[in-house]
């Protein structure tokens, strides 16, 4: 009884329920003549979609800068790197690998500014992330409006001047990770392969940067400033290398969305982004102060899970669209929850 | 005189704290209108006795105490600050307690301000009552004037000077009409020479009105200057309870210190052999702004392979040299290390050149609770040193050796008997002399060729103690490692160090030999000269 | 002497900063715009009945040391509620409104004390999590008006409800509209001035000026500068946090109500979004600070960010020849505000800190 406890204290509450939910709506699908198929592949390809974007929260937890609610600061970069390359009119691989180049290029200097300006503020991080992200994606937008961008794939066809508010991949890279290597099962069911092969180098390559000297020294700057401090530690520098990273990494999940999605969402869509990535890293197990990959994949899972699910289950079962209402209430939920949680 | 009764009667009083016995067996009195000086080492068992009288939390949480305390007449047991309050005891600690952005006076009556009723308040409450601020400000000036000092109770908090801060404190303790008894720990610790006057002369005119005083400080020429009775408190027991007439500083600084030791435990004098020895550090008006521990003007010579003690009362100032010359706090000066000058200010430079440090704050600066064991030991040798690092495809990559951090683990483990399942085990999940033994690993893994060590063992049982020091010694014969070791227990540093030096109110009051006299030790602590003193 | 002054001086330009520049921003955009004074004067006096209400309500929280109350939505959203039950019930004007203050001052209070507590638990990220708070109730009161209404709590009036029978229409004409408004309503010059909303704000002012007065907000200013010395005085820090809290929630529900019957429609789902944003950057921007903000900063800050965010779009359309750009500036002008200000203020801290410290030692090691 009191290992059950333990487990249930470690896991917390929030999860398990969310787990059992997400079980039940897989068991009764077929029930309400949804092909559990279909929604297995959904998942994937969401969690694909999303993962990378998720992984970049885990530079900044760990280096004690916490929830990254300023990933729009990434994603944008992001979003520069995919309408330059296009505007370069490059497809095909040549045209993705171009855009992550230059989108994780202005990610370095976007998080290197950002992340000065966050060790300014220790201690009121989180909230001060979140305006961040908010007035970037506004002042980005005036940009869209301004800058010389001039393919017609992407301006604004009665003006061919600033960008549209969504401009198509169809012609340049649209799924050319979802379709490379994919596996067929079902006519319903198919593996992205390629996708999810992306997240693992990915995931890969921050799981070995963490095994690193420096990778090292910025988890004791996040377990222990103190102690990082008297070992000779650049509290402020290993701050940064964290904040560049995710932001980096936010960049390279914003493209890897996009070629999925097969558009690029421009103007306000990055704001879309920040609660949900936050939510779904908690959901996984994070705190406020430790996140792992395991974190990650089990988060993404169950969030995109939900979000799969609920539109398609309880719809067909009770004609109710609630899904938007259980996304806003598990998201923002989690995150007072983690937010409150004792400790650190 | 005769006429004189006491206000405040302890009998017997004992307290344990989980099977440690830090007090036994107290009995004094304070009688009304009377100062009683109160003096002890650290750990003598002030505080604690302090607390059980003020009804803090820390008593009831862990058993109560043993014995009796009456207090005007009637036999007490106060469960919360607030029952002592009430009673009539008031407290000043030593931390100030003041909100910054309100006036001396509304400072002075916080949470006793004075209200008015009003339409609203006597239907939702008494919260909602109006503050009467003139009358506040009249309470709060009397206060003052009782305590014959000149401050303004318009000015902000924030815009007052330290000393007068003490004063608003003390002010805010008599403004209570109950109160009888107040207690001052180290009030005049943050005070100028010319503020301690003034304060001693307001205890006096306090006690003149019929408030009785206990008086804790360290500075023993106050102590005897205004007390009507001294009483010294020594390992948790009541040495001396004496009228302050007649006695002298010496004699107060004898019974401070001078416990009955076994001669055995402390080293013998070789402080010319040492002398001889070359120097390997040379400190040179050393100030480090530490909060509570501010180093003022430390000038210092270490020799090569000597154990050199630094002992003091808290709050002196010891345990800012070692934390300013290791750059965890800002300093200033001149350090001479090996024949070259060390920048200050820059932790990795001192770790760089040979110098490692064990910080008193065990929890708070010397571990990575959350991470393993292995991981504390090394991580310093690795982030410094770039050791248990391998490089891969031909030192492009850089990753942890694991399998090197497991053995250089276990090889601490076993050498300082670290009690744990593995090297894999949370720091955090370790007994207080075991994490204790965890950081001394971290510095040994450094090889240092200077080793700072703060306060080793603090809070840890005593056969943990006997072996942290043990392992100190050792190191320091088997690698010639030259250490300094900084501790409130003098008894500690007299049975380990080659020398000792006392440190009080920010400087190096004397160097001594461990088998000096131990009033010598009393007075240097107490910021008293003598005659003979070592280097200087 | 000399150097106490120069500190005041300091104190009411940095005070006075923020103000200064978004009034040169604004008047120097005020002839690009090509606004005339009369429909600027009319459209500044109409937001500020609209909002002062709201900005208000973010004070008591500040001076309690919890920072901006950006979990103020939740009030709205109670005043909201308020606002559709009267419409279903048919009552109008005046009298329409004060009954939904009375039926969502409950609600208000209950929220209060849940977010209190919860704030509580966030000792140090109060903002954030009140902010993710707000967004948290926002996905309940979305379920409670789509799905309960019409069908668990009865409707009388189905035009309020969706065709399919139960929620909450997207948008409401409120029948309550301008009930405050339409009291004592002159118009001098082509402005008109609705004395009677106006009466309604002076007082919240009296309230709050009075308030600061009262042992519980006495308190709530020793809390809001140190939390262990106001606790070991004896103040119950715990339960005067989350006092304020209610107080603010209940002020924003009744700030949003006159928010609403000024505008007469009510877009029932997001409608109180930006509510927290809009009433933080208003304050702001009047020079207050995440720690310290008085009635003026939020009556001249609501004025002034009103004006500019009125002219900017328009004189932002007729540089560039983009609508949009405006728009978009107005937009990150808000949000920066309230970035810089939470910046600024968070920096200032640390300095504070080391500034403190410095001083220490100058005393502690001038010469005896």
């Amino acid at each position: 009884m009191a290992e059950v406890k333990g487990f249930v204290k470690n896991i917390g509450w929030p999860r398990i329920i969310i787990a059992i939910f997400l079980l039940s709506l897989f068991i009764v699908a077929p029930i309400f003549g949804v092909r559990v198929d279909t929604s297995i592949h959904d998942v994937i390809v969401r969690f694909g979609m999303n993962a990378i974007m998720v992984l970049s929260m885990i530079p900044m937890i760990q280096s004690g800068c916490g929830l990254n609610f300023g990933i729009p600061v990434g994603l944008v970069a992001g979003m520069l790197g995919a309408v330059i390359s296009i505007e370069f009119n490059l497809t095909g691989l040549s045209g993705i690998l171009v855009a992550m180049v230059i989108g994780v290029a202005f990610a370095a200097l976007f998080g290197f500014l950002y992340g000065l300006l966050l060790n300014r503020v220790k201690g009121d991080e989180m909230i001060i992330a979140t305006y961040v992200g908010f007035s970037f994606v506004f002042f980005m937008n005036m940009m869209w409006l301004v800058l010389p961008f001039k393919n017609p794939a992407s301006v604004q066809g009665f003006k061919g001047e600033g960008l549209r508010v969504t401009i198509s991949v169809e012609d340049y890279w649209f799924n050319i990770f979802n379709n490379f290597l994919k596996i067929d099962i079902t006519k319903y069911l198919s593996i992205p392969v390629g996708m999810i092969l992306v997240f693992a180098i990915m995931a890969l390559f921050v799981w070995a940067f963490f095994k690193t000297k420096t990778g090292t020294a910025i988890t004791a700057v996040g377990s222990n400033p103190d102690y990082a401090r008297a070992s000779g530690i650049s509290i402020d520098k290993m701050r940064t290398i964290s904040v560049m990273l995710s932001t980096m990494i936010a960049a390279v999940g914003m493209i890897v969305y996009e070629q999925s999605f097969g558009f690029i969402q421009m103007y306000n869509a990055p704001s879309a982004f920040a609660f949900p990535s936050v939510a779904a890293i908690l959901l996984g197990g994070a705190s406020v102060n430790k996140a792992s990959i395991t974190n990650v994949i089990i988060g993404t899972i169950l969030f995109q899970g939900i979000l799969t699910m609920t539109p398609s289950v309880i719809n067909s079962a009770i004609n109710i669209d609630v899904s938007e209402i259980i996304r806003i209430v598990v998201s923002n939920g989690m995150i007072v929850y983690a937010l409150t949680r004792k400790g650190k | 005189m005769s006429e004189t009764e006491a206000l405040l009667e302890i009998k017997n009083v004992g307290k344990e704290y989980d099977g440690n016995r830090v007090l036994k067996d107290i009995n004094f009195t304070v009688d009304k209108g009377k100062i009683v000086g109160l003096v002890g080492e650290n750990g003598a068992g002030k505080s604690t006795l302090m607390n059980i009288l003020f009804g803090m939390n820390v008593i009831v949480e862990t058993g109560g105490y043993e014995g009796e305390i009456y207090f005007d007449g009637k036999k007490v047991n106060f469960k919360d600050p607030v029952d002592a309050l009430n009673a009539g005891i008031g407290m000043v600690h030593q931390e100030f307690s003041l909100i910054p952005g309100f006036t001396v006076a509304e400072n002075i009556l916080l949470n006793m301000e004075k209200t008015q009723q009003s339409v609203i308040s006597k239907v939702l409450g008494k919260r909602l009552d109006t503050i009467d601020l003139p009358s506040i400000h009249e309470s709060a000036r009397s206060a003052i004037d009782k305590l014959g000092v000149q401050l303004d109770s318009q000015s902000l908090v924030s815009e007052m000077p330290v000393g007068h801060k003490q004063f608003i404190e003390i002010a805010r303790e008599i403004n209570r009409e109950k109160v009888k008894l107040i207690i001052l720990d180290e009030p005049t610790a943050v005070l100028t020479e010319t503020e301690a006057d003034i304060l001693l002369k307001s205890m006096r005119r306090l006690a003149d009105m019929g408030v009785s005083i206990i008086f804790i400080s360290h500075r023993l020429r106050e102590i005897t200057e205004v007390s009507d009775k001294i009483v010294v408190l020594r390992d948790g027991q009541v040495v001396v309870e004496t009228p302050a007439e007649g006695v002298d500083i010496g004699q107060v600084a004898k019974w401070m210190v001078g416990r009955d030791v076994d001669t055995e435990n402390i080293k013998t004098s070789k402080v010319d052999k040492i002398e001889n020895k070359e120097i390997i550090m040379e400190v040179k008006n050393l100030w480090v702004d530490m909060p509570g521990e501010t180093v003022k003007d430390v000038s210092l010579k270490i020799h090569q392979g000597e154990i050199l003690g630094i002992g003091g009362l808290a709050g002196q100032g010891k345990l800012g040299i070692p934390n300013g010359i290791m750059g965890l706090f800002p300093s200033g000066g001149e350090i001479i290390f090996e024949g070259k000058s060390l920048p200050l200010n820059n932790t990795l430079e001192a770790q760089k050149n040979g110098i490692s440090f064990v910080s008193e704050d065990r929890r708070g600066v010397g571990l990575l609770l959350d991470e393993s064991i292995d991981w504390n030991i090394t991580f310093n040798a690795m982030q410094i040193q770039e050791r248990f690092i391998k490089p891969y495809l031909g030192g492009l990559i850089k990753f942890r050796d694991d399998k090197a951090m497991k053995e250089c683990a276990d090889k601490y483990i076993d050498e300082l008997e670290i009690r744990c399942i593995n090297e894999k085990q949370l720091a955090r999940n370790l007994s207080g002399g075991n994490q204790q033994k965890v950081c001394l690993a971290k510095a040994f893994a450094m090889n240092p060729r200077l080793l700072f060590v703060s306060e080793p063992t603090r809070g840890i049982d005593i056969g943990a103690k006997r072996l942290v020091l043990n392992a100190l010694e050792k190191y320091n014969e088997e690698n010639n490692t030259t250490i300094v070791i900084i501790s409130s227990e003098l008894e500690e540093l007299r049975s380990i160090s080659d020398r000792v030096a006392i440190v009080c109110e920010g400087k190096i009051f004397g160097i001594l030999p461990p088998d000096a006299p131990v009033e010598k030790f009393g007075l240097l602590m107490s910021g008293i000269h003598t005659k003979e003193e070592g280097e200087k | 002497m000399k150097n106490f002054d120069r500190k005041k001086l300091n104190r009411l330009l940095t005070g006075s900063v923020v103000p200064l520049m978004f009034l040169i921003i604004s008047l120097i955009a005020i002839p690009i715009s090509k606004f005339t004074g009369v429909y600027l004067a009319d459209q500044i006096v109409t937001r500020l009945v609209r909002n002062s209400f709201l900005v208000l309500s973010l004070l008591l929280p500040i001076m309690a040391g919890m920072g901006i109350n950006f979990g103020m939505t939740l009030g709205a959203m109670a005043g909201q509620i308020g606002l559709i039950f009267i419409n279903d019930w048919g009552i109008k004007g005046a009298p329409g409104l004060i009954l939904a203050a009375i039926v969502s001052t409950p609600i208000a209070i209950l929220l209060g004390y849940f977010g209190g507590k919860v704030l509580n638990r966030a000792k140090g990220r109060e903002m954030i999590t009140s902010m993710m708070l707000g967004l948290f109730i926002s996905g309940i009161y979305q379920f409670f008006l789509l799905y309960l209404c019409g069908s668990v709590i009865p409707f009388k009036n189905p035009g309020l409800l969706l065709s399919r029978g139960y929620g909450v229409r997207n948008a409401l004409n409120l029948i309550t509209a301008k009930g405050f408004d339409s009291l004592l309503l002159i118009k001098i010059g082509g402005v008109n001035i609705p004395v009677g909303t106006f009466l309604i704000i002076g007082l919240i002012c009296l309230f709050t000026v009075w308030f600061k007065n009262t042992k519980l907000g006495h308190d709530m200013r020793a809390v809001g500068q140190d939390m262990s010395v106001s606790g070991s005085a004896g103040i119950d820090v715990e339960k005067t946090r989350i006092q304020s809290i209610i107080i603010s929630t209940v002020l924003a529900c009744y700030g949003q109500i006159i928010y609403l019957q000024n505008i007469g429609t009510l877009n029932t789902y997001n409608g109180a979004d930006q509510a927290a944003l809009f009433a933080a950057a208003s304050l702001l921007v009047g020079g207050a600070t995440v720690a310290k903000a008085t009635i003026s900063n939020a009556i001249i800050g609501t004025a002034l960010f009103h004006l500019m965010f009125l002219v900017m779009p328009v004189a932002g359309k007729y540089i560039t020849g983009q609508a949009m750009i405006g728009e978009y500036f107005r937009m990150f002008v808000s949000y920066g505000v309230v970035t810089l200000a939470l910046i600024l203020h968070s920096w200032k801290r640390q300095k504070d800190k080391e500034m403190d410290r410095r001083l220490d030692r100058e005393i502690s090691s001038a010469p005896k």
